[in-house]
């Protein structure tokens, strides 16, 4: 060999050298998409942020680390059901972090806190529970996503099913906070008879006693309630061992009868019809797919929550791949996940025009799981496509 | 006129529920004068513990004196480990201690047991109703924890009035430095009496466990309310424990029923829901402060 050959394929080596290390660079530079989650961990409402948690690191790792081809980086941190240390949190992930998005909240005066000052100022926010209808309406805004619901529409599909079903005097109780007045208004929106009583309790309040004494003597057809949690619990086993389970059926959303709260209650819980935009029973693939994954890899029953975790993540996933990875391409990010582009396990699912789901509302009931313990089964349909009450109002 | 008797059933049987608590802080606090935070916290354990023996098939009986035990073992760690430590230092660096252990035995749970609720269900020879009221089925079991209160109550009246430890406990309250100078040993009757209250504690979490959600941090509802019971009724004072919890049982459960009523005769509806509701989770508050305002040490005062 010449030398000048000798040179020239040195030259070469280089050349291939350097091209190989400008491909290393460029896969360096695809830098991992840091997602900052803020929900509630603590508390006796803990179990709700943990669940969604659950399900969204189980999509990253059906994706074996990755969302729509992209490294993740999930930061997660417990707001301890604290708008003002949620406020501190997200200040945080935005300055020192950097975070590329953000998510989680499940409480609706957390979102409330945090939210509407964080998409004003550029952050994309995706909801995995709290759908304030402030945020749906007038408020509504582009950076702002909701992957659960707005917060009536659960509540909605029950006065519209105990509506159905020819209940003519009902009697609500709810606890005294933002949520429960829109969760009566919205079960009022679809429920035209008699309104006996609308009793509103202190929030966390643990007897409920008195409240059902005064609910036997109004001598109601039926009873809605919203008590989401332990107040759920307390209320559900108050009520069997006063005797009611039998005489007056109780109704509520699917947050009054979430998998672990039905189990917690037990026996008394059976026989109650709650709504909710899912079931585990669900006859669909994804869903399937998704209870299998999650029982093997967790050992325990998803609830809705955990469901809502899993789209929202699927639905991200979705909006990463479309723009190829690279979050600095914030327009082609929002119509991406406009499109909702995902195989979400409710079915059904699209965005409607304030970025709230237009999506299907399932009536179930608790019954005896053979495999033990306490379960929901799918019982029928209320809502097609259903669109939330403040769309009208979004300027979007 | 019944509906009122069985809502009076209701404030009573809340007030007995309160009275378990009380009357173990109360000694607690007015003889060791430890402001103990953690209160709520042994409740919990008492009911988790009660909740898991139960599930794993003990028996009602069985599951109940295991959470008592394992309420009034936590307590007496508690107080070797770390109430020793504090009973010199002032109640702001108590109340700081005792938050942080709400903190530890919050977490703690959770880890030990999930961060889900756990189960318990009422025994079966108690989940019926009974109708003494006519037309107004009373829970057996709210009867018989209103049962236990008072059994429980005059067992403890009669250890603190009538025994000779009682005599080292209300002589404790009236002077500890003199009853340590007359040879009791005070470090002893320290630890007995903190574990003593924590099986109070525990007692009141297993039987609150049937009825309401067993979880992380269902103690701290209750504790807030049992420093209303014992301030109204005089810090150290087990009369007062017992006033003060039947006067905010029955205030709560009253005006929870009563004044939601009472204000739709001004108001529209709507409007008398909401701040009905709002008043009468204030009442209990604006009881405790006419109270202090005209006997500021309580109703039974226990302290010279």
């Amino acid at each position: 060999m010449s030398l000048k050959g000798k040179k020239a394929a040195l030259l070469g080596a280089a050349a291939v050298m350097m091209g190989s290390s400008i491909a290393t660079f460029a896969a360096q530079a695809a830098e991992p998409v840091k997602i900052g989650m803020i929900t509630t961990l603590s508390t006796g409402a803990g179990y709700l942020g943990d669940d969604m948690r659950k399900g969204f690191e189980l999509a990253i790792a059906e994706q074996d680390g990755k969302l729509g081809g992209s490294d993740i980086n999930l930061i997660v941190e417990d707001d301890g059901l604290k708008p003002e240390s949620a406020r501190q949190i997200a200040t945080r992930m935005i300055e020192s972090e950097h975070v590329d998005l953000m998510t989680g909240i499940i409480f609706s005066n957390v979102a409330m806190a945090v939210v509407p000052k964080v998409v004003r100022d550029g952050m994309i926010y995706i909801s995995t529970n709290a759908g304030p209808s402030l945020l749906a309406g007038a408020k509504c805004d582009p950076n702002y996503f909701n992957a659960a619901y707005q917060n009536d529409n659960i509540h909605e599909a029950m006065g519209q099913y105990v509506q159905d079903q020819g209940f003519k005097k009902v009697y609500l109780l709810a606890p005294n906070y933002p949520a429960g007045k829109d969760a009566l208004a919205g079960f009022k929106r679809y429920y035209k008879g008699d309104i006996v009583d609308e009793v509103y309790t202190k929030l966390g309040q643990t007897d409920y006693a008195a409240e059902i004494a005064s609910l036997r003597a109004a001598k109601p057809d039926a009873v809605f309630f919203f008590y989401p949690g332990g107040m759920g619990i307390n209320f559900i086993k108050q009520y069997a061992q006063a005797g009611l389970k039998d005489d007056i059926p109780l109704f509520g959303p699917a947050f009054s009868a979430d998998e672990h709260l039905v189990d917690a209650v037990g026996e008394a819980a059976v026989g109650m019809k709650n709504t909710s935009h899912w079931s585990h029973d669900m006859n669909n693939d994804a869903s399937k797919k998704f209870v299998a994954d999650y029982v093997a890899k967790y050992g325990a029953k998803p609830s809705l929550y955990s469901v809502q975790g899993y789209d929202a993540a699927n639905l991200i996933g979705s909006a990463i791949a479309a723009v190829g990875g690279d979050m600095s391409k914030k327009d082609d990010f929002r119509a991406a996940l406009k499109k909702a582009d995902f195989t979400s396990v409710r079915g059904n699912f699209k965005f409607g025009n304030n970025n709230h789901p237009i999506q299907d509302f399932y009536v179930r009931e608790v019954v005896a799981d053979p495999d033990g313990g306490f379960t929901n089964k799918l019982v029928g349909k209320v809502f097609s496509n259903h669109v939330d009450a403040y769309a009208s109002e979004c300027k979007m | 006129m019944l509906l009122f008797l069985e809502q009076l059933l209701n404030g009573l049987q809340f007030g007995v529920t309160l009275l378990l608590m009380a009357s173990g802080l109360t000694l607690i606090f007015g003889i060791m004068n430890l402001i103990n935070l953690a209160h709520g916290s042994l409740f919990m354990v008492g009911a988790y513990v009660g909740a898991t023996a139960i599930a794993h098939g003990s028996g009602f009986f069985l599951g109940l004196l295991a959470g008592i035990a394992a309420a009034a073992l936590t307590g007496m760690a508690m107080e070797l480990l770390i109430m020793r430590r504090l009973y010199r230092r002032d109640h702001l660096d108590q109340v700081l201690a005792t938050f942080g252990l709400i903190l530890f035995f919050n977490e703690m749970v959770s880890i030990i047991w999930g961060r889900q609720p756990v189960a318990m269900n009422t025994p079966d020879f108690l989940s019926g109703t009974v109708e003494f009221i006519p037309g107004a089925p009373y829970p057996a079991f709210r009867l018989a924890v209103i049962v236990t209160g008072i059994v429980v109550t005059g067992l403890l009246y009669f250890l603190v009035m009538k025994t000779r430890i009682g005599m080292w406990i209300r002589a404790g309250a009236s002077n500890r430095e003199m009853i340590g100078a007359l040879g009791v040993n005070i470090s002893l009757l320290y630890t007995v009496l903190f574990g003593f209250g924590a099986a109070l504690a525990g007692l009141a979490g297993v039987m609150a466990a049937p009825f309401s959600a067993v979880q992380s941090g269902m103690g701290e509802n209750i504790l807030i309310l049992t420093f209303v019971v014992i301030v109204i009724g005089g810090i150290g004072s087990i009369r007062g424990a017992v006033a003060g919890a039947l006067l905010i049982g029955l205030t709560d459960t009253l005006g929870r029923v009563y004044i939601p009523d009472l204000m739709r005769l001004w108001l529209p509806p709507s409007v008398a829901d909401g701040t009905g509701a709002s008043l009468a989770s204030m009442l209990i508050y604006i009881l405790m402060a006419v109270v202090l305002a005209f006997r500021p040490r309580g109703l039974f005062q226990t302290h010279g």
